[in-house]
């Protein structure tokens, strides 16, 4: 190959997406992202809440879309789809089609007005078709780009040129442009990451929902804009014949999955037993707790991080939970619906409910099918694009990567994990050309004002009539002008259009200003906007200031103009006041050490440690135990049908043939010191080592019941039950089973019987979490055996199956082939006993409601996966945090699953939670991925605003240090005093707040900036 | 037409990753409150010292009204826990002191609770109307 291409193209703006073009632009590529939509943000914009945190979706996913607006390396394709892609891995020509948005993004300031006497109200598709918007739109509030774009499909100018074009007319800045046309891009690209998402299952095609005949039948994608408080109802709960609050609502679980006969579908699709628990948890917060929300499901797989805990909670809550499936749903009275269903017990029951949401499952969508056509991606058996189990993000086509939901339905952390996984194979194969071209931003040098009285301008913005049509802003200017140390006072229409920024820039230079006030929107979405003006205009950042007169004054009191306007005054002179006496602050930066240590030589550790030498980074890979591969030794083989050994030697190989890794074994982590890019740790065995990133992935155990773990808890539902493990040469867990399967496969086949028991040490009070592999794995035992001796009884008996995604394929089969389920739950749990020399097994069965027995040849336990006991300790030297089950914590369970809270430390594997070798390796290689983004650079910037201690004033009490909660303040045990690590501070304030001799202050944030506010504020 | 009614002045420190970005929602959201806030953004609610409320007051607040992230949500992990309890004991003692606890406010308040932020600028706007103009740390020359 020759010299690659250092430009990646990314299909798809949802969160995978922009995770991906994210990853990629921080280490050092340049990427396109196409999105066929006006905006990015995809079907995580559309949702109200996310599992298990009940996080608010927008509000978390909006600083990552901002973000990915403002990257200087991110070329944002809007309205854009890809025609094709030729060439080969490192220099792709792609030829992408931009349809005309009919709207100049340069000049559009999202004031609205376009929109606000546009007379074309149209369908929202964005709300599903649930609301009206106008022809010309905003896709929604936190769009990014923020800028409006015309629907061709209604506006009346574009069908009929010369009538309307209202828009055009009423547009202050004149970006209307009614003649748009499509254009065409030619890109040269090093790889290609496909995320086109998923679309939701359209139930129409099944009868028996009566979606689209009964309007109080929704799918759930349409419930989640009903909660939504950006959605066509603000929010609030109605139903949609008749406005009215539902009261009574049901769920209906697996529609479009686990499906064959009508929806040909027979996967799982894995996000939707939660979605609807957390729809129906919502609801109720929403419309109060006498709603009654009823869950009618088949199994209710809870089977991710701290989703079993989530359902627990809503049982508990008195959400109700029906194992039937629904056959038909009929109209009632007054627009109310009549469920039909039969119970566990057989018996046909019929239910009223005011509204019923289906549970849809999720597809490919039908232009990613037609784009992984035209590039020759092949798909597989249920439409998805086809992934290799130990590749889990690599297509048949070399250079041309996949992540999220269109290579297997799941959810938001999985997809945010395959897409910083795609993003390290785009840089394993383009390593060669980082930072080759991308961009970087040259600011002039900064003029140093340090001995210069305040000269402060103050800008303040009309916002069209966003802020002027209530409050006086010719007078607020005026007003500013006597406020001291201010020398020019300006308004605006728009402070931030284009055109404004660079007269800003200006005036800074011409007035010599040397601090800025702008009296505007927030500064939570602007700050950085203005900050770069003032570096532009070649003073330090931090000498600036906002007064929010939009958000938090026209916009809440649009009814009282002279208060509005008095409030607008009294906020300006606070900030004029503050940023009189803010100084100017270093850019603090931490040169990066180009290393990495990687903690766990198991298969993640191993990913991720080959991750990162491919690309030339040197790793230091830590062993406790004097060989490689952790459990997955123990494996026989993965649920797609793949041998586990082969890979592993090779994994192996490549490892300890590597020359930028060194494995060291047999030692552990002793001491860990110093923050991201230059942490110094001492091993176990005494040797030192510097390193710019930590990727922890030290895995979990096998939960072993005759080990007499098991019953600590005395309240345990299983009580001291060991079913005879260890004590009993045919009782295997299902690693020792395994074990069988790779070394003497013959020696079960004489067998007749074989009972599971499922969930052995899972869900259970004093281990609440399921452990996500056992129900496949057991079931692929299950299969095998059957390969060995067909005529085998194969009894599973469990609580509920949870063969998630495409695993479902195999339970299928297992019920295809003869294997029999029984259930059992928590009230009748199964009971192993000895009779005549053999094992006795007796269980409940919940159809025949009778007890049934068995006498089978051996016993297979499906136990939990437990976290290591030590793992607390590591977590520890390196200040991350654990779960309340013991494993470790992310810094957010959904859109940073592989980063820990403190920077420049990475998880990757079993530590994490349970899980499949499959999404262990794309964990390895998420980890890897942002690791890169450290450590592909020569520094990183660290936090300006930081505390200060003042050492004449600190008595070395020590209350700091022990409120700190980043260790960043440690005492000075020469001088007696505290000392800042300005590298580990993240600018909280809160030691500031605790200390007693007021010696400690954090910068621009002082008592000093914060009470002159303060006073200004009192001041008439 | 505005009726013209004694508007009390109340100093709100706000978190900046919760209960300011709250405050920004509810205007987004177009929720209507008095005009009786003067918010001062502050990194953290652990950041608020009882240095900072008596400040306010001195200097002729007739409330105060702090606000964070929900305990648990701290943006910086712990910082809410240690506003809470430091808090706590300064209405302890402003009360001491002869100042009406319904003046000074503690309230958690998350991004997405604009409706929230609102509804509490009310509550704490009438509470602290229906007490009058303070002027116990007031110095009258």
């Amino acid at each position: 190959m020759a010299a690659p291409k250092g430009s990646v193209l990314v299909v798809g703006g949802g969160i995978a997406g922009v995770q991906a073009a994210l990853d990629l632009a921080n280490s050092g590529f340049y990427v396109h992202l196409v999105e066929s939509t006006a905006a990015i943000g995809g079907r995580m914009a559309q949702l109200d809440k996310t599992f298990p945190t009940n996080d608010c979706s927008a509000c978390i996913l909006s600083p990552k879309l901002v973000e990915c607006g403002r990257h200087l390396n991110i070329n944002l394709l809007t309205l854009s789809d890809v025609e094709s892609v030729e060439g080969e891995p490192g220099a792709f020509r792609v030829v992408v089609r931009q349809r005309p948005r009919y709207v100049d993004t340069e000049k559009c300031l999202a004031c609205g007005t376009c929109a606000e006497k546009c007379p074309k109200k149209v369908p929202d598709d964005f709300n599903l078709g649930l609301g009206k918007r106008k022809a010309v739109y905003l896709r929604f509030p936190q769009a990014v780009p923020l800028k409006y774009a015309i629907d061709p499909e209604y506006c009346i100018y574009i069908n009929k040129p010369g009538r309307c074009g209202m828009c055009a007319k009423v547009c202050p800045t004149g970006a209307i442009n009614l003649e748009d046309t499509e254009k065409k891009h030619v890109l040269d690209v090093g790889a290609v990451i496909l995320a086109p998402g998923f679309s939701a299952f359209d139930p129409s095609v099944l009868d028996y929902t009566g979606y689209g005949r009964f309007p109080n039948v929704v799918t759930s994608m349409d419930f989640e804009r009903l909660l939504s408080p950006s959605g066509p109802t603000e929010g609030h709960l109605q139903r949609p014949s008749d406005k009215k609050e539902p009261k009574r609502i049901a769920w209906l679980q697996c529609i479009g999955s686990r499906d064959i006969n009508r929806a040909c579908h027979g996967y799982c699709s894995s996000v939707c037993c939660m979605y609807a628990i957390k729809q129906a948890v919502i609801a109720r917060e929403h419309a109060g707790k006498d709603v009654s929300a009823d869950i009618f499901y088949m199994d209710m797989r809870t089977h991710g991080k701290e989703f079993e805990a989530y359902y627990n909670r809503a049982s508990d809550e008195g959400i109700a939970f029906h194992r039937a499936r629904v056959h038909t749903v009929s109209p009632a009275a007054d627009g109310d619906l009549v469920l039909r269903y039969a119970d566990e017990q057989g018996r046909v029951r019929e239910e009223e409910f005011d509204m019923v949401v289906l549970s849809v499952g999720l597809e490919l969508d039908s232009r990613a099918l037609d784009l992984a056509g035209r590039l020759g991606v092949a798909l597989d058996a249920d439409n998805f694009i086809a992934t290799d189990t130990f590749r889990p993000v690599v297509t048949n086509r070399p250079g041309v990567y996949v992540c999220g939901a269109a290579s297997e339905p799941k959810d938001i952390p999985q997809s945010v994990m395959e897409a910083s996984a795609a993003a390290l194979e785009a840089q394993r194969l383009l390593h060669g050309a980082r930072w080759q071209e991308t961009r970087t931003k040259e600011f002039p040098p900064e003029r140093d004002v340090h001995a210069e009285p305040p000269r402060i301008g103050v800008f303040v913005c009309h916002c069209g009539i966003n802020i002027a049509g209530v409050v006086d802003v010719k007078d607020v200017t005026e007003y500013a002008k006597g406020l001291p140390g201010v020398v020019i006072a300006q308004d605006n229409l728009f402070t931030c259009s284009q055109d404004t920024i660079d007269q800003m820039a200006k005036t800074i230079r011409e007035h010599g200003l040397n601090r800025v006030v702008v009296a505007s929107c927030t500064p939570r979405t602007h700050e950085p906007l203005f900050q770069e003006t003032l570096r532009e205009a070649g003073i330090n950042k931090f000498l600036f200031e906002m007064a929010n007169i939009r958000d938090q004054d026209s916009w809440v009191h649009q009814n009282q103009p002279e208060q509005a306007t008095k409030k607008a005054k009294d906020l300006v002179r606070m900030a004029v006041a503050k940023v009189a006496r803010k100084q100017p602050l270093p850019y603090n930066s931490v040169p990066v050490f180009k290393s990495a240590l990687v903690v766990g030589a198991g298969v993640a550790g191993m990913s991720a440690a080959l991750s990162l030498a491919d690309q030339g980074f040197p790793v230091t890979l830590v062993e406790r135990k004097d060989r490689l591969g952790g459990h997955a030794v123990k494996f026989y083989r993965t649920w797609q049908g793949a041998e586990v050994k082969p890979f592993l030697e090779n994994l192996s190989r490549q490892v300890l043939s590597h020359e930028n890794i060194n494995v060291r074994f047999g030692v552990t982590v002793s001491d860990v010191e110093g923050s991201v890019g230059r942490f110094h740790t001492t091993l176990s065995d005494g040797s030192a080592l510097d390193h710019g990133v930590a990727i922890l992935a030290v895995g979990a155990e096998s939960y072993k019941p005759g080990k007499g773990t098991f019953a600590r808890d005395a309240s345990s539902p299983w009580g001291r039950e060991t079913f005879f493990h260890g004590a009993r040469p045919d009782v295997y867990t299902l690693l020792e089973l395994d074990q069988v399967f790779i070394k003497d496969p013959s020696s079960l086949s004489g067998a007749n019987q074989a009972v599971f028991i499922h969930c052995v040490g899972s869900r259970i009070p004093e281990r609440p979490y399921c452990s996500r592999v056992c129900c496949t794995h057991a079931i692929d035992q299950a299969l095998k055996l059957k390969e060995l001796n067909p005529d085998m009884d194969v009894i599973m008996l469990y609580r509920d199956i949870r063969t998630y995604g495409q695993r479902e394929k195999l339970y299928q089969e297992a019920r295809a082939k003869g294997i029999l389920f029984v259930r059992y739950d928590l009230d009748h749990l199964p009971k192993v006993g000895e009779e005549g020399g053999g094992l006795v097994v007796q269980a409940h069965d919940p159809v025949l409601d009778m007890d049934v027995r068995f006498n089978p040849d051996f016993l297979v336990l499906a136990s939990a996966v437990r976290p290591r006991d030590d793992v607390g300790g590591l977590a520890k030297l390196f200040k991350c945090a654990l779960s309340e089950d013991n494993f470790m914590l992310e810094a957010h369970m959904k859109l940073r699953p592989v980063d820990f809270a403190t920077d420049g430390v990475y998880l990757a594997g079993l530590c994490h939670y349970p899980k499949p070798m499959d999404e262990a390796i794309a964990q390895a290689q998420a980890a890897a991925a942002r690791a890169a983004t450290v450590l592909s650079r020569d520094e990183v910037p660290a936090e300006s605003v930081t505390a200060e201690v003042d050492t004449r004033k600190c008595t070395g009490c020590g209350v700091c240090v022990r409120i700190c909660p980043y260790h960043a303040v440690s005492p000075d045990p020469a001088l007696r005093v505290a000392v800042v690590d300005t590298g580990l501070c993240k600018g909280c304030g809160a030691c500031v707040a605790g200390c007693r001799s007021d010696a400690i202050t954090l910068k621009n944030m002082g008592n000093e900036q914060i009470l002159a506010a303060v006073d200004a504020a009192m001041e008439e | 037409m505005e009726t013209k009614k004694w508007e009390p002045r109340i100093v709100a420190f706000l978190c900046n990753w919760c209960s300011y970005a709250g405050a920004d929602l509810a205007g987004v959201s177009r929720y209507q409150y008095p005009p009786s806030l003067r918010i001062i953004r502050v990194p953290c609610s652990g950041r608020v010292s009882a240095n900072m409320v008596l400040d306010a007051l001195k200097s002729g607040a007739d409330g105060v009204l702090v606000s964070g992230c929900h305990p648990g949500d701290c943006h910086y992990i712990s910082g809410n826990m240690y506003a809470r309890r430091r808090l706590a004991l300064l209405k302890s003692l402003l009360e001491f002191i002869g100042i009406e606890p319904e003046r000074f406010n503690v309230s958690w308040i998350s991004a997405s609770e604009g409706k929230q932020f609102a509804e509490v600028a009310r509550e704490v706007t009438e509470k602290v109307r229906a007490l009058g103009p303070a002027r116990h740390l007031v110095k009258d020359f």
